[in-house]
């Protein structure tokens, strides 16, 4: 009888370890595939830009709103549109929704991702825009970024910023001029005349986030 | 005149078959295209074996939505194991070796590998094919080439938000999947598919 109990309890025991130790193994997983909703309000972030300043989302306070986009330098499908990256801050900066580039990416699993080959990229391409590290990858878990590229449009009303568009920059990453549906461009038009975003979110190949070992 | 033809066509296949093998010390990559040749699917035009231009066509198979739709949506009672993938996906060519494995070990079962390649189209010839030769690679290779992914990625699975690579392993007569967004190992990939050959 006492060994029945003892047995009953070392199983109990097995078992809440083992509840424990999926739970544990379940979150992180959760925390990548969740993140921001439409609507949602965003959390301040602070990161380092490539010119070595620290940029958050707050310092945007007197915009209209913000085209966050999650890339990288190492994807391909992330450079097939880093023009187009620089052609939406042309346009849409000086009309208040300038671009903030984030890169999510692990250095240490892709070297071409190190903050200074960013800085490199950054040089050579001209960016007009902020090019973010997200060392610790905590911005891309919170916006619930899976790959690159991945566009986040937000709205600033009085200082908060909600989500408004989620997606891909438009429909051909191929080749610009096959683009028919320009998704970031028609979703910040309608924005900045006032109307609601139509197309709201979008899917797209990318190059996966890798996440580092939690 | 009909039995004239076949027998044409016998003899004519024979002698393709017996130069390749020739060939085949020769150079072990005519090997590997004799047999992605052999995996041409039924009802489609079968290159000669001769003409390289052919060949190198059928190493790398472009295709358009329709045809993997089809495949999803099939009747055939064959366990279909798609993998997503690109040439420059780091991760993605790292699992390669297991689909080869798997298609090695699972010859006798019903169940058919397919390479989906996200490249470019236009990378085809410089760098998809090159790519499958150098890897060796025995399983169809697909190069979806439909750039306005938005359309057809929840198709593959509601789940899926792009990222590569994927792997849907599904049976469709038996309406019974499963999808994975990440990389796989051989024994995942062994155990997965084992809920779908051994029922």
């Amino acid at each position: 009888m006492k060994n029945g109990i003892k047995l009953m309890y070392r199983n109990v025991r097995v078992a809440l370890s083992l509840l424990v130790g999926l739970t544990s193994l379940v979150l992180p997983f959760q925390l990548s595939a969740q993140g921001y909703q439409l609507g949602d309000a965003v959390a301040n972030f602070r990161l380092k830009n490539v010119d070595g300043s620290m940029i958050s989302l707050s310092d945007y306070a007197s915009k209209k709103g913000v085209i966050v986009v999650f890339t990288c330098n190492h994807c391909p499908f992330a450079r097939a549109y880093e023009d187009r990256i620089g052609s939406l801050d042309g346009k849409f900066a000086p009309q208040g929704y300038p671009v903030v580039a984030i890169n999510p990416s692990d250095p240490v699993a892709y070297e071409d991702d190190t903050f200074e080959q960013m800085q490199e990229r950054a040089r050579a391409k001209n960016y007009t825009y902020p090019y973010l590290a997200d060392a610790t990858q905590a911005v891309a878990h919170d916006f619930g970024a899976t790959r690159t590229p991945h566009v986040f449009v937000l709205k600033n009303q009085g200082g908060k910023f909600s989500v408004q568009y989620i997606g891909t920059v438009d429909d051909n990453p191929q080749d610009p001029a096959g683009v028919t549906k320009r998704y970031v461009d028609d979703a910040v038009s309608n924005l900045l005349a006032g109307k609601p975003v139509v197309i709201t979110t979008t899917k797209a190949i990318g190059c996966a986030i890798k996440w580092k070992d939690i | 005149m009909k039995k004239l033809l076949t027998v044409c066509l016998m003899l004519f296949t024979l002698a393709g078959y017996s130069q390749s093998t020739v060939s085949t010390s020769e150079d072990s990559l005519v090997a590997l295209e004799t047999d992605s040749l052999a995996k041409v699917p039924a009802g489609q035009p079968t290159p000669n074996g001769q003409d390289s231009a052919l060949v190198e066509k059928t190493l790398v198979k472009e295709v358009k939505w329709p045809t993997l739709d089809t495949l999803l949506h099939t009747e055939s009672d064959t366990t279909y194991i798609l993998n997503f993938w690109a040439t420059w996906c780091r991760p993605c060519v790292a699992e390669l070796p297991h689909f080869e494995e798997l298609n090695k070990n699972y010859a006798r079962h019903k169940v058919r590998i397919i390479l989906v390649s996200m490249d470019f189209v236009r990378d085809i010839e410089d760098r998809v094919i090159p790519f499958v030769k150098r890897m060796k690679l025995d399983n169809t290779v697909w190069l979806l080439n439909e750039p306005d992914a938005n359309s057809w990625i929840e198709k593959v699975d509601t789940s899926w938000s792009g990222a590569l690579p994927a792997t849907l392993i599904l049976n469709p007569s038996r309406t019974k999947r499963a999808f994975f967004e990440k990389a796989l190992d051989y024994d995942t990939l062994v155990r997965e598919l084992s809920y779908f050959t051994e029922y």
